[in-house]
């Protein structure tokens, strides 16, 4: 059996969907994009243009929850499945869109570069537990106008994985879907392999901007998956009360289930989101804190109880290095995310309130994601009845190192961690070098850009890839991108 | 590709059955025992233990290499005791009076035979005096004294003490191992060397004997 949390049982799930509904259908929906008033008008909402509301029906959210597709797959930059959000299935992707990295030499928190972000699609290239590329930091060396397209760009340019990314204007996304078409060929073929998905944000209490809204719109137009990243904070922009915020939480998300349905019935979504406690003492939004990640779990059994695939930022931590406190919170919520089946789990490397990235830490977080992904694989009886036979082995052969049902079952039964995780005995930690966790992490990172291998794509489509983005800085008022060493 | 070669490859591919035959193969031209040991089955086992070193690979990889390795090497033992072939070292090797565990005992011991030591294994529970008997019939040149018990680890000092008394130090080095000994322990006793794993035994055993 596969290991399972639950939080919440099927009544009180019925309930917070209930009170949800209601709120987006009475309280309604605030929305700054007319346009999108102007679709929801037409599609039977109640909408009040000069208060920039729209008042949802149970018909409307019933049919968008009909529509959005209970799962959906995500293609590399090859055309090869990497992912499939459906069911129990749990997928990691580094935590997205920090403003900072923690420099592994200096141990100093700086703003990232273009080398830094380079350096850190090559590691993820490299680690076997990180599914897909999140753009993870912003590169400050380009003007914040192109940073979400650049991201993007340097993401498909060097890794194969697909990427999970979001636009920061409206303007951005038609970059980035042209980015994303220079690698797959055709809309069709976008359409037909997802390559990557966008983060849309509600604003609470739910509210929608003119550009998180019409980059929903815009990636329903070409089937680019959407996970909404529903942020309430409890006790301050949400009720204090966990089931207060869920409820909110809801509320938000089924109103971007809404619009994507209605922009286009069937485009895949994530029923996501990054919900917080507030500290009152420090004014901060802990994702560490263990409330914040029971909403997580809870809301993503909201989003399987309506049939949709989930998504959550957990299994990260507010720690500003990479020491215990980042292990725990790390560990803690990446073990919960994959006992409740989260299927996209938004979170390694990151630090300091998704603020900062840690190249050092999503090695160590990869070592995390492996032994959770373990924990859900569960115990199942393999060669192991009748029992007489391999005990009678091991009385005859004194061990079993080398027996055939060893041989069999030692790589599915046991998952061996990579060198950052110690697991040596005492004198030969010391002749290593008694090396901390630190140390080997740099090491690890040091290794995985060595041991990096470039993308496949043709040169045809990383000279797309380049024109369109060289097309983009332009643009912008620069001339040249930055320099790029390899 | 020689059968010497063959031999060696098959050896670290763990193919038992398959170095059997191709020791027997090797006799039957007339290669030289002492050959097909150098050049075939202590050539194939030296790979295994530097890549073993390095963490290339891993006990079981050893062990079946090993497997494979005394498949070859019953075949040679008439053979080589027939021409009198010198080995790297003769080792006598045990678990401690009232210690019962003998699996890290046990893979020390394979290692050394992989790596070309006589081992004269004297199991588990052994008593001091058992193991200064053993290395003086034998004639071997290293004691190697495994324990996993604290409380049994003061025997480890009686047999460095009777080494001493019978005057056998200089010639007869102890060697001493196991989950709660380490390095200080080794000094304190007086022991030769400490290994804190299996191939770090053999190499420690190997710098004992030169």
């Amino acid at each position: 059996m596969r290991p399972t949390l639950r939080l919440l049982d099927d009544g009180l799930i019925d309930r917070i969907v209930s009170e949800a509904r209601d709120i987006v259908c009475t309280l309604g929906v605030e929305i700054h994009n007319p346009g999108l008033l102007d679709m929801l008008d037409a599609h039977g909402a109640r909408v009040d243009k000069a208060a920039a509301r729209a008042f949802l029906n149970e018909s409307i959210v019933d049919r968008a929850i009909a529509s959005a597709p209970a799962g959906f797959k995500l293609y590399d930059v090859h055309g090869r499945q990497t992912h499939h959000f459906s069911g129990d299935q749990v997928h990691f992707t580094p935590g997205s869109a920090a403003i900072n990295i923690l420099d592994g030499e200096t141990g100093a928190i700086r703003k990232p570069t273009t080398a830094d972000y380079i350096r850190y699609v090559k590691v993820v290239s490299g680690l076997p537990h990180i599914a897909s590329q999140s753009t993870a930091f912003i590169p400050a060396d380009v003007p914040s106008r192109i940073s979400d397209s650049y991201r993007l760009y340097l993401s498909l340019l060097y890794g194969e994985k697909p990427v999970v990314t979001g636009a920061f204007t409206i303007e951005a996304f038609e970059v980035m879907k042209d980015l994303q078409l220079a690698v797959r060929g055709s809309e069709q073929a976008l359409a037909e392999k997802p390559l990557a998905i966008f983060s849309c944000c509600p604003t609470a209490p739910i509210k929608w901007s003119d550009v998180t809204s019409q980059n929903v719109i815009d990636c329903a137009r070409y089937s680019v998956p959407v996970e909404f990243v529903s942020m309430p904070l409890s006790g301050f922009m949400s009720p204090v009360t966990l089931v207060g915020s869920l409820v909110q939480h809801t509320a938000e998300t089924l109103s971007g289930v809404v619009i994507s349905q209605i922009a286009r019935p069937g485009t895949p979504v994530l029923w996501g989101g990054s919900p917080a406690i507030f500290d009152i003492r420090y004014e901060t939004t802990p994702m560490g804190a263990i409330e914040t990640m029971m909403m997580d779990c809870a809301y993503s059994e909201i989003g399987h109880f309506l049939g949709l695939p989930t998504q959550a930022y957990i299994s990260l931590s507010d720690a500003k290095q990479l020491d215990a406190q980042a292990g725990l919170e790390t560990g803690m919520g990446a073990t919960l995310a994959a006992l409740s089946g989260i299927n996209s789990v938004s979170g390694p490397g990151m630090l300091d309130f998704e603020s900062c990235q840690s190249l050092e830490k999503l090695v160590v977080d990869n070592e995390i994601c492996g032994m959770t992904k373990r924990l859900v694989r569960g115990i199942e009886p393999r060669d192991d009845f009748p029992a007489r036979p391999i005990f009678e082995e091991l009385l005859r052969e004194k061990h079993l190192l080398i027996a055939k049902h060893t041989r069999r079952h030692l790589r599915e039964e046991i998952g061996f961690p990579g060198p950052v995780i110690d697991r040596a005995n005492h004198a030969r930690w010391l002749e290593e070098g008694a090396l901390t966790l630190g140390a080997r992490a740099r090491h690890e990172v040091a290794r995985l850009v060595a041991a990096y291998q470039p993308s496949g794509l043709s040169a045809d489509v990383t000279g797309e890839l380049t024109r369109i983005m060289q097309a983009e800085a332009r643009r912008h008022g620069m001339d040249a991108l930055p320099e790029r060493a390899t | 590709m020689t059968v010497l070669t063959e031999i060696a490859e098959s050896l670290q591919r763990g193919e038992d059955d398959r170095v059997g035959h191709l020791v027997r193969d090797a006799i039957e031209q007339q290669v030289p025992a002492l050959d097909i040991l150098n050049n075939a089955l202590l050539a194939g086992m030296s790979v295994i233990g530097e890549q073993f070193r390095l963490r290339e690979i891993f006990l079981p990889d050893v062990l079946l290499a090993a497997r494979a390795m005394y498949a070859g090497l019953d075949l040679l033992k008439p053979l080589l005791a027939r021409d009198g072939v010198p080995r790297a070292g003769r080792v006598v090797l045990g678990s401690v009076q009232g210690d019962l565990h003998d699996i890290g005992k046990n893979l020390v011991g394979i290692m050394l035979e992989g790596a070309g030591f006589e081992v004269i294994d004297l199991g588990s529970d052994v008593p001091a005096k058992r193991f200064v008997d053993a290395a003086e019939a034998h004639g071997a040149s290293v004691i190697g004294v495994s324990a996993l018990l604290t409380t049994t680890m003061p025997v480890m000092k009686a047999v460095v003490e009777l080494v001493r008394a019978r005057g056998l130090n200089g010639r007869l080095s102890v060697i001493v191992g196991g989950a709660p000994v380490s390095d200080a322990w080794a000094r304190e006793i007086g022991a030769d060397g400490y290994g804190y794993d299996a191939a770090n035994a053999v190499e420690r055993v190997r710098a004992l004997v030169k």
